[in-house]
């Protein structure tokens, strides 16, 4: 049983800032984490290691910080991590960045089987949703979107069965393998890391892989050349102009809400408290 | 080859089906293309539609605005699966080489799109909330938010064909459909096979009720978070709702915590929302959370502090405590619907 994960360092979106005065992204003293659906991706890759056997590879492409991400993974019991560092990887769209993963997968099966290719649901940063379905396109292997449970893992057969999510309930899929899923946080909880895997995190170092060793991606494939997307421009969102604000108190409290049933009416969000609008607005 | 003239670009929309049933999100995104359109001298908009046995889509289509619809109807489509939706779309793309291509932003949906910009191998812009064609240049400009709603990005795609772009449902307006309409189907075969797809749907759990929570298409939502205090809490938020015909929202800290079903979530990771009515009972409004409902056509936030970001958003603020103000809003919608036998309660 071998699980590919793939993984990003993300910021921590929910502690990013706005510089009011330049309108840019804060970066500094903003804490990268592992995407948190890719942390629950490579709880579900230790979980079926530790009933079936095998080994969990975990795999990103970012900047040479990422090895941090590598470093956590390999606490949670990971086995092999490998960091696909080039500065030729830069600005990569999520075409080019698919291209990159699905060649580094396609090395990492000449070299020994691959079961279950894992990914996070869509990372926190950039939200696209898109990295997984384009691997999983680029490889030919059958792709399940949203994943919250594998319900059961044949490995002799090479098939499993998994529930995915969708808008109208779960469907539950019967897929051989090796297939790509991308997961829901559900799939798997995330325990604390057993002092074994901490030590052996403490001297691991993670495999480095640049854009011409041992994989030599093809040049125009990759970063900025094999991106079709490029960012015309980037702004804050305007701010919407605030309306007004009250401060309710015990002796205010019955006026201030029929005046705000008043307005709810008046702005037509309420069909039976339109009347009462125009009731209270002939009487003012 | 087609050779496609100047005067004749498509603008492509996926019309989202299951089970015999239009995504509304496609009628949505019709509009949207109308809306290139005009900035496009000579484009037609255009509807693509897969699936078994739902021609009558393409009719709705046509009311909402497409010319034409490009149809495969195949047994082999009865169930959305991404392998053969996925060839069929690159293949019509292929033949037809729209111009842009628009896809709603749905769990099903953002997948499908980058199964056929993989396979096209062309750009596509996730989950954008504005659509405009870049006056200059005459592309698709498309704009979505990034770093969890803290920044804006307007992105391009110059080269590759065709331009295509995931919209979510309620992040534009529904247009009205037409009374009389008409156009042109194009039936196309699928191609492939039951036996060259991998995958079965062994079984479908259909979502229980309580999951089963419309908030893309509610007309008032009432929704709680921190400060609510506890689970227990969002019964009198349900009251309220249920009251003023309304469902129950959530932000992500209380849906994390367990209080409420993910399914009423609002924000950026989970529905974007277009109610009439948005009622923020201790809601802080932290940017994920304002994404996905500033929207609304009318915001009340109640919050005890007044510094709290929702009421940056909101038309009304009230600063006190929610358990003060909905029971009285509880009290005052139920006297005003007393005065109104007809209307109220529970209706559509």
């Amino acid at each position: 049983m071998h699980s590919v994960v793939a993984i990003k360092q993300v910021p921590d979106t929910s502690n990013v800032r706005i510089n009011p005065e330049t309108g840019t992204l804060i970066r500094e003293g903003v804490p990268a984490i592992i995407n948190p659906y890719d942390a629950h991706a490579v709880e579900l890759a230790v979980r079926l290691k530790e009933k079936f056997g095998g080994k969990v590879t975990v795999l990103t492409m970012g900047p040479p910080k990422a090895t941090e991400a590598i470093i956590e993974c390999i606490e949670q019991g990971a086995d092999r991590g490998i960091v696909i560092t080039d500065r030729k990887f830069a600005a990569a769209d999520t075409l080019a960045t698919s291209y990159v993963l699905a060649r580094a997968i396609e090395a990492i099966q000449a070299e020994e089987p691959v079961d279950l290719l894992l990914f996070g649901k869509q990372a926190i940063d950039g939200d696209t949703a898109q990295v997984g379905p384009g691997v999983a396109t680029r490889l030919g292997v059958p792709l399940l979107t949203y994943a919250v449970a594998v319900e059961s893992f044949d490995p002799a057969a090479r098939t499993a069965l998994v529930h995915c999510k969708t808008e109208r309930g779960i469907e539950v899929w019967q897929t051989p393998l090796p297939a790509l899923l991308t997961v829901e946080k559900e799939i798997a909880s995330i325990g604390r890391a057993p002092l074994p895997n901490l030590i052996k995190a403490a001297h691991y170092q993670p495999e480095i892989w640049t854009s011409v060793e041992p994989v030599a991606f093809e040049p125009d494939k990759i970063g900025i050349k094999g991106s079709p997307t490029i960012v015309g421009k980037a702004f804050t969102p305007p701010p919407k102009k605030a309306g007004e604000t009250v401060q309710v108190s015990d002796i205010s409290l019955k006026e201030i809400v029929a005046d705000a049933l008043h307005r709810i009416g008046q702005a037509g969000a309420v069909e039976f408290l339109k009347p009462l609008a125009q009731v209270n607005g002939e009487t003012r | 080859m087609t050779e496609m003239s100047q005067d004749n670009q498509r603008i492509w929309v996926y019309l989202e089906q299951e089970e015999g049933q239009a995504h509304s999100v496609s009628w949505e995104l019709l509009g949207a293309a109308h809306r290139l359109a005009a900035d496009l001298p000579g484009s037609v908009v255009e509807g693509v539609l897969l699936g078994h046995n739902v021609a009558h889509i393409a009719e709705e289509a046509f009311h909402y605005g497409a010319s034409r619809v490009y149809l495969i109807d195949d047994p082999v489509l009865q169930v959305y699966r991404n392998l053969p939706y996925g060839f069929g779309l690159s293949n019509l793309v292929k033949k037809y080489q729209p111009e842009i291509f628009l896809v709603g932003a749905t769990t099903l949906g953002r997948g499908l799109a980058s199964v056929i910009a993989t396979r096209i191998q062309t750009g596509l812009t996730a989950d954008c909330t504005e659509l405009a064609i870049d006056p200059d240049k005459k592309i698709l400009a498309a704009t979505r938010p990034t770093f969890g709603g803290n920044l804006m990005a307007t992105i391009l795609c110059r080269q590759h064909r065709p331009q295509m772009a995931t919209v979510r449902p309620r992040v534009l307006p529904l247009p009205q459909p037409l009374a009389q309409a008409g156009g042109e189907i194009i039936r196309e075969p699928l191609g492939m096979a039951e036996a060259e797809v991998a995958v079965r749907l062994v079984h479908f759990m259909p979502a229980d009720a309580g999951e089963r929570v419309n908030l893309e298409y509610a007309e008032v939502i009432v929704a709680g978070g921190r400060g609510v205090g506890d689970p227990a809490g969002f019964k009198l938020l349900d009251e309220l709702a249920g009251l003023l015909g309304g469902v129950v929202g959530a932000s992500r800290p209380v849906v994390d915590a367990g209080w409420i079903s993910y399914a009423h979530q609002v924000g950026q990771t989970g529905k974007t929302v277009r109610p009439k009515l948005y009622i923020a009972a201790g809601i802080s409004g932290a940017i994920q959370h304002r994404v996905g409902m500033s929207g609304a056509n009318f915001i009340l936030a109640i919050n005890t502090d007044p510094n709290a970001s929702i009421f940056q958003v909101a038309d009304l603020g009230l600063v006190g405590d929610l358990y003060q103000v909905i029971p009285e809003l509880i009290n005052q919608v139920k006297t005003a619907q007393q005065s109104q036998p007809l209307a109220g309660g529970r209706h559509a």
